[in-house]
């Protein structure tokens, strides 16, 4: 029984863990079915809404309602405001080019991180004050039910968003093909602002469950997440909505349980060797589509 | 009156010189066509059209709006809609949603009233539905607005391109090449179809085509191209049976 009742808790972490993987991951695959790059500063947004949380509610005394909105603003501002200077000039260069450019606006948002808020980590106390429940024996953490809960809402609105509202309509035209969409009327420039927007108000969600998990800030702590996430996209199938949600879960799940059952050391090796294998079973990641190129 | 006036267009890709000093003039309500041996410069012509490209010189007016500099986006807002060679349908959508996409710019409610699903984006979605199913039914494509456009018959989806293209509300429709891969049966029933929408939305056509049947069918003047430019131009009969149009065409 005890067994049991370990093996659901470790399920239920590994469930609030990946869902925060999957919100970040979610970003990655959006950016990448519209823009087709990989935003790898993607990470770095998650590390800015946590110090963003931290200036309005710690320094500034904001409420907390207050603090969160207004973080999640900054996030999405600063992912429209990359995308213009960073990508966007470089929207037809070579593939490698904007990668690369990813890659240093990482570092840049990682030393501006650094200058201002120095290398010492900064204890931060969540500001979520959700007791925790007792369930037929097992313990449910209030984090683990805010996180699962905000995730949640948060994903659905994303889904019926992206398939029920002109907005989103105009995201799948650009995606499928950006020429088309132009011809008939589609702002590309906006949609892509928009897709960044939300990427990135996202990853915003993300930071804040994430600081309130780990209560210690630091200018590297998005790296991690991030290239999880990136894991959790491209194992799910990169560009699909449905896919960087489950594979995020899975991501989680296995962590959470490599982590109790197998070794803590090795739980990052279990989880990227799982990409490994997926990737080489089914090359277009779980809910990819094949893509099979005209020559 | 004069709907799309063209003058002295021309482009240049490097050496190349696409287009040379073309003059058109296609007046409201014309079934206008263009044709010319392959790589005579055709699409390049409605890629410079709609913005896609940048004309080296030359103008062009809709209805007395200027459109040379415009962004494809604009274009598509002063009024001209296309369809491609190619069909470009966004194929993972369903055929209502194209058909919505080309109502985009006419149904608005703020974002915010999108995400939180208010009663604002309830009453603008449902009349787009409704919208886009009349149109839907024009073309009889009503029973597929569910499917994915992918899995149309090839037929249909140069129908849906049709119906796409018109949810913009144009007041120049361009269709390129739409005959292609028909077989003469639905060639028929595509002539038919042009006729009827030119009819039905009172729409100004410019179209390419290389099949000569379709063009002498339904096409009012026509314009010849050849090597980029002007070869020959006016009544369709008249340029049909023109020697230097059979010669471009035949050969000697």
């Amino acid at each position: 029984m005890d067994l049991v009742i370990n093996i659901v808790e470790q399920l239920i972490n590994g469930l609030r863990t990946g869902s925060i993987y999957a919100l970040i991951a979610l970003g990655y695959t959006m950016v990448y079915g519209i823009a087709k790059m990989i935003n790898f500063a993607h990470g770095d947004i998650i590390m800015v809404g946590a110090y963003s949380l931290y200036v309005f509610y710690g320094i500034l005394g904001l409420p907390a309602a207050v603090a969160v909105i207004l973080s999640i603003i900054v996030c999405a501002v600063l992912g429209v405001v990359i995308e213009k200077v960073a990508y966007k000039p470089l929207r037809n260069a070579q593939p490698l080019a904007v990668l690369i450019t990813a890659i240093g606006v990482s570092f840049l948002l990682q030393n501006l991180a650094l200058l201002i808020f120095k290398a010492t980590p900064i204890p931060f106390g969540s500001i979520i004050r959700v007791p925790s429940v007792q369930i037929a024996g097992i313990h449910i953490s209030g984090i683990t039910i805010v996180t699962l809960v905000v995730t949640t809402i948060s994903m659905i609105l994303l889904t019926l968003f992206i398939n029920k509202t002109k907005a989103g309509r105009a995201m799948r035209a650009v995606s499928e093909d950006k020429g088309a969409a132009e011809l008939m009327g589609i702002s590309v420039n906006g949609t892509i602002s928009l897709t960044f927007a939300i990427g990135s108000a996202l990853a915003a969600v993300a930071g804040l469950l994430f600081i309130c998990q780990y209560e210690s800030l630091q200018p590297t702590l998005g790296a991690l997440p991030g290239i999880k996430a990136f894991v959790a996209a491209v194992l799910g199938g990169i560009g699909s909505v449905p896919g960087a949600m489950l594979g995020g879960i899975v991501l989680g799940i296995i962590e959470s349980l490599s982590k109790a059952y197998i070794s803590t050391q090795l739980s990052d090796a279990i989880v990227f060797g799982v990409l490994v294998v997926v990737l080489l079973v089914k090359p277009s990641g779980l809910l990819g589509k094949i893509r099979i190129e005209k020559v | 009156m004069a709907l799309l006036e063209v003058r002295n267009l021309g482009i240049s890709f490097g050496g190349l010189r696409a287009v040379d000093s073309l003059d058109m003039t296609i007046d409201q309500g014309q079934l206008y066509g263009l044709i010319g041996p392959n790589g005579a410069g055709k699409t390049t012509v409605f890629n410079l059209l709609t913005g896609v490209y940048r004309p080296t010189e030359g103008i062009i007016t809709l209805d007395g709006q200027n459109l040379v500099g415009k962004k494809t986006v604009e274009i598509n807002k002063a009024g001209i809609a296309r369809t491609f060679q190619n069909i470009r349908l966004f194929k993972n959508m369903s055929v209502m949603d194209n058909v919505k996409i080309g109502l985009h710019n006419h149904f608005k409610y703020n974002l915010f009233t999108g995400i939180l699903r208010l009663p604002g984006y309830r009453k603008v979605e449902k009349s787009m539905d409704e919208r886009a199913m009349e149109l839907l039914k024009v073309f009889d494509l009503d029973k597929e607005a569910g499917n994915m456009a992918a899995n149309l018959p090839y037929g249909k989806q140069r129908k849906l391109e049709i119906a796409r293209a018109l949810a913009t509300e144009p007041k120049l429709l361009l269709l390129d090449e739409p005959a292609a891969g028909m077989n003469p049966n639905e060639t028929e029933e595509l002539m038919k179809t042009i006729q009827f929408v030119r009819e039905k939305f009172k729409m100004t056509i410019l179209l390419i085509e290389h099949d000569m049947k379709l063009v002498s069918g339904i096409c009012e003047e026509v314009t010849v191209l050849n090597f980029g430019t002007v070869l020959a131009q006016g009544k369709t009969g008249d340029v049909l049976n023109d020697p230097r149009v059979v010669k471009a065409y035949l050969g000697e």
